[in-house]
């Protein structure tokens, strides 16, 4: 009677989540058989679930209007970058918070943590301001700096590090190692698993990036994916095999990275409460 | 000295990109500086940018969508969240393809997510109506329709974050011992009873995480609605953050765009502090 009852509640689980699975990857399978219709296919009603013939052709269209493949250029070197920056001073940071005490430091630590607490709306108007007085806006750098500091990533490496024994870093010094020897050789390969789920956390935040972009750019020579995209949606509103080949282009990379690496994806999730 | 060697760079970044910014947009909001006079020729107006933000009809109707919005998206995410939680929590061959599954949608960019529900929602070509059209029902024009925009945003915005919400409350179930489960299977309790008695307490301090986490994020709606419907049709999708991007980069008008973001600043930090004060109230800590 009871493997009765486990067979079907077994049953209706695999029910419900092949149905969930459906409804939450379906739109990316439609994605990308969009991406390789011809125009007339991929507004073909009743729809068709691929494309007849693989048309690579989209690929070149939208070159011809957008440099997408300087768009991606654009959003894997500022993605990469932002993230090694964000994680070398967060961690540097952390390690001062968690190991090298001085007079005042925890009144700095109070403002790093307060600063967690507003949205980065309110400090949109005055950066931009900033930044254009600077000439900033318009280049690399300035599409990079605000990314680089994260209060969050400060925040968890700290307490990741403040979980090392004081005995362990006392031993090194003693050794006669530096405060820089002791942060690359001890305290940075023992919370390896921390600054993993936060690489992952930062390259995907700056990968979908798309207000600050919007703003910090104008040129097409600089803008990332997303707002490429949105440019090219602006130009053709409903050339639908146009847009998902564009939209492409954006997701295989992530998705990729997602596939290699998904426990750190969650980790870094379960650990910010940030996506 | 080593000390302030290693946190030089993030007090800079600290200072530079937050403190001053902060402290200039307190300043901002209480003028009308339209970005092209000059810094020195800043005019003070007052609180003039904060009565604008509830008189101005574009920013009220802004405010209260975000309302609209929430109560439409925080009940069904919560819910389906837990729902989703419990299924992916059970034990079966698969398990793991549906968790990686559930999670495709956070990781995509709100952009390429957008344009594709664009599509899948477009009156003549989209697969949504036509899915309709097979059991008869004729479709509305969704995102160019006045009611039902908002209700597409939400639900595009549940099937965006729903792997997001289900995941975090699945490590919180996780945390949750067996051993409570198994006395209450000893005295005969039904699964009912186990998720109301067992589950949701322990679960609650995840649950009040996760729900302050999706009502600050509520809040600050924009890339979707920016996508997908450009706050339209006539506004019923515009949200504050919409219109602190518009006044400020359209139309220049800074010291306006500042008293808005402040506005969201306070309504965020206030439901923030009412979460917390209900957490204290009634969630469970004794494990």
């Amino acid at each position: 009677m009871r493997d009765k009852n486990t067979i079907i509640k077994n049953g209706l689980t695999h029910l419900f989540l092949i149905a969930d699975s459906v409804v939450l990857v379906f739109p990316f399978i439609w994605m990308l058989s969009g991406g390789f219709k011809d125009s007339l296919e991929v507004v073909k009603m009743p729809p068709q679930l691929l494309p007849s013939h693989w048309n690579f052709d989209n690929f070149r269209q939208i070159e011809k209007f957008f440099p997408v493949y300087r768009f991606l250029l654009n959003s894997v070197g500022v993605a990469i970058v932002t993230t090694f920056l964000q994680l070398l001073i967060c961690a540097m940071a952390a390690y001062v918070f968690a190991k090298i005490s001085f007079k005042g430091r925890h009144a700095v630590f109070i403002v790093f943590l307060t600063t967690m607490m507003i949205p980065a709306q309110v400090t949109l108007v005055p950066l931009f301001i900033l930044f254009s007085q600077t000439n900033l806006i318009d280049t690399y750098a300035g599409l990079i700096l605000p990314g680089i500091f994260s209060a969050y990533g400060t925040f968890l490496l700290r307490q990741n590090i403040m979980t090392i024994p004081n005995e362990l870093l006392e031993a090194a010094f003693m050794d006669g190692a530096s405060y820089y020897r002791v942060f690359w050789k001890v305290i940075l390969p023992l919370i390896k698993p921390t600054l993993a789920a936060l690489i992952i956390f930062a390259f995907m935040s700056s990968w979908n990036s798309f207000l600050w972009p919007l703003i910090a750019t104008n040129s097409k020579e600089l803008m990332t994916l997303p707002l490429g995209l949105s440019k090219l949606q602006g130009k053709w509103s409903t050339e639908w095999n146009l847009l998902m080949a564009g939209n492409v282009i954006s997701f295989v990379p992530i998705f990729v990275v997602y596939l290699f690496a998904q426990r750190y994806f969650i980790k870094g999730m379960t650990m910010t409460g940030i996506k | 000295m080593a000390a302030f060697v290693f946190l030089l760079p993030a007090l800079l970044g600290l200072i530079a990109f937050q403190l001053l910014p902060m402290v200039s947009s307190i300043f901002i909001s209480f003028s009308d500086w339209d970005l092209l006079s000059k810094w020195t020729q800043i005019h003070f107006i007052g609180w003039d940018n904060y009565a604008e933000v509830f008189n101005n009809e574009k920013s009220y109707t802004s405010i209260k969508n975000v309302f609209i919005f929430l109560v439409g998206y925080m009940p069904i995410i919560t819910m389906l969240g837990i729902f989703f939680a419990v299924v992916l929590n059970r034990n079966i061959r698969g398990i793991k393809f549906y968790r990686a599954a559930v999670f495709v949608p956070v990781i995509t960019s709100w952009v390429a997510v957008s344009i594709v529900w664009r599509w899948l929602l477009n009156g003549q070509s989209g697969m949504i109506n036509y899915l309709l059209s097979l059991v008869g029902i004729q479709g509305p024009i969704w995102l160019q329709d006045d009611h039902w925009a908002m209700v597409a945003i939400i639900a595009v915005t549940i099937w965006k974050d729903i792997g997001f919400v289900s995941i975090i409350l699945l490590a919180g179930l996780q945390d949750i011992s067996e051993d409570y489960y198994e006395a209450a299977n000893l005295d005969g309790a039904s699964a009912w009873n186990k998720l109301w008695r067992i589950t949701i307490p322990l679960l609650s301090p995840t649950l009040f995480f996760i729900i302050t986490i999706s009502l600050i994020n509520s809040f600050q709606v924009f890339d979707q609605v920016l996508i997908m419907t450009n706050g339209g049709p006539a506004g019923a999708t515009s949200t504050i953050v919409e219109q602190v991007y518009r006044n400020a980069f359209q139309f220049n008008k800074m010291g306006f765009a500042a008293a808005q973001s402040w506005v969201l600043f306070v309504i965020i930090f206030s439901v923030t502090m009412v979460m917390q004060w209900l957490q204290r109230r009634w969630v469970v800590y004794e494990r």
